[in-house]
């Protein structure tokens, strides 16, 4: 009996213990929310500059050459079979098709804060558009 | 029979060797009338936007599109009247990227007429491109047709004059189809005014053609897709029975009717651009008219350029666009609903799934 206390005892100690740090991580406030968003569009803004920018590739090209405000990139349809390839690809990709082929660049490292930034931009701009996932 | 008129089988001839070297990114002009030898062809050529990287060094893609459009083009029969170019010879409006283009269109068989573009004007505001291809606007006639090229990309002074610490910025700022600091296209009162007094001069039964860069309508202001004083444009147009617009800038296929006046884009040498209707944070009035083109592949360079045949024979447009990659197109002026209307694909339901823009 004593020891079925202390076990439920122990129990309540490492339930109040995780419960308590849930509860704490909740805990973000307005100010935090606004600390988060700023830094997301800081990205976002340095992907509109890489974006707009000859110096992703070597000829001058700049991917809004192509697709002004993003457009006709459908980041809603990644991953996605395309068609091209012949598999089944993530945006990131298909942005290093575009950096080396019509840019006539090196491709970026997949994880790589350049990348995010574009990733982050083309988004950005797609805003309110629901997820369809392979669409074409 | 009517030596011009079966030259489609002809044109078809010339079509067909152009097939072998590949599809001619440019629309050949046909106005064909009641008196069979006043018929005649022209071929139209648009925003090749020939781009320098260093020293003898350009943009190899648009070279490209652009060196076949011309190649091509001289392998029309019949042979063209003449050729237009519709603005947006250079990128950035350089002396090496207009005399590298001019080169390219040097080789051209056939008298050239230019029409400039936003991407030619704002380095040096058109004084290279003017030594090169003449006044930035004006007209002519040619086989009873009256034609009207205006410079369109025109801007408000402070704009163009005070805002930008150099030239080559002014350039930059302008280049940049979605960038938030660029200013609406405008043809300007002093144009106006001349347009007026030059149609003046022409009777209102005369078919009359007007060439301008950006769309002489009001599509996308975001991009440009715009003129500021469109309607006042339209309005010296209206009182002609049969006028007719054709226009750059938009690198795409669209079409359109506001009262007597028919609106017909060409395609791009370089490179296609999305329908305002895909970016999906902008409002924008695209014509209801237009079957969009289907949607480009980037993995074919030329794709979603072409060439359109045009036959003016009622005064009125009906293109004939051939396409890289996909099925001909035909838009073409249905007297039934007194507006030109895809033959094919105007009904939505005859629709493919890649003329779906989102």
């Amino acid at each position: 009996m004593k020891r079925k206390i202390a076990v439920a005892l122990a129990a309540a100690v490492v339930l109040a213990v995780v419960g308590g740090i849930a509860i704490q991580a909740d805990e973000f406030t307005k100010k935090d929310q606004e600390r988060w968003e700023k830094e997301y569009m800081s990205v976002v803004q340095k992907g509109r500059e890489l974006w707009t920018s000859p110096q992703l590739g070597t000829n001058g090209v700049a991917c809004a050459q192509c697709h002004p405000n993003a457009a006709n990139t459908h980041p809603e349809t990644y991953p996605k079979f395309q068609q091209q390839l012949g598999r089944v690809i993530a945006l990131r990709e298909m942005i290093n098709w575009c950096i080396q082929q019509p840019l006539e660049g090196k491709p970026l490292a997949l994880d790589s804060p350049d990348m995010v930034a574009l990733e982050a931009y083309v988004a950005y701009e797609r805003r309110g558009v629901a997820l369809a996932p392979g669409k074409h | 029979m009517n030596p011009i008129v079966p030259s489609r089988r002809d044109f078809l001839k010339g079509a067909a060797a152009a097939a072998a070297a590949g599809v001619v990114p440019m629309s050949l002009v046909k106005l064909a009338f009641a008196d069979p030898a006043q018929d005649f062809t022209f071929a139209y050529i648009s925003d090749a936007h020939i781009q320098h990287i260093s020293g003898t060094k350009f943009v190899r893609n648009w070279d490209r599109g652009l060196i076949r459009a011309v190649a091509e083009t001289n392998l029309l029969t019949p042979k063209p009247d003449f050729v237009m170019f519709g603005g947006d010879l250079g990128q950035l409006g350089t002396k090496a990227e207009l005399d590298h283009g001019a080169e390219m269109l040097s080789k051209l068989r056939a008298p050239l007429h230019c029409v400039m573009g936003e991407h030619d004007y704002y380095l040096d505001l058109g004084e290279h491109w003017s030594k090169l291809f003449g006044p930035h606007w004006y007209s002519f006639d040619h086989k009873g047709v009256h034609f009207v090229v205006l410079n369109s990309i025109l801007t408000h002074d402070e704009w163009t004059y005070n805002r930008w610490p150099s030239a080559e910025e002014r350039m930059l700022q302008m280049a940049g189809l979605d960038n938030p600091n660029g200013s609406p296209f405008m043809v300007g009162e002093k144009q106006r005014a001349w347009l007026k007094a030059d149609l003046d001069k022409v009777a209102k039964t005369t078919p009359v053609v007007v060439f301008s860069h950006s769309p002489l309508q009001k599509l996308y202001k975001g991009w440009n897709f715009w003129t500021d004083d469109a309607e006042e444009v339209q309005a010296i147009l209206a009182p002609f029975e049969k006028a007719n617009v054709v226009y750059g800038h938009v690198h795409q296929i669209q079409y359109n009717q506001i009262g007597n006046i028919s609106f017909n884009a060409v395609m791009a040498t370089a490179w296609p651009w999305p329908y305002p209707n895909s970016y999906a944070q902008a409002q924008h009035t695209m014509p209801v008219l237009t079957v969009p083109m289907n949607r480009a592949d980037p993995f074919f360079e030329r794709d979603a350029t072409g060439w359109q045949f045009i036959d003016v024979r009622t005064g009125r447009v009906a293109l004939k666009y051939n396409l890289y990659n996909n099925t001909a197109r035909t838009v073409a002026w249905n007297p039934a609903t007194g507006k030109p209307e895809d033959t094919a694909f105007q009904d939505p339901a005859k629709r493919v799934p890649p003329q779906v823009h989102y």
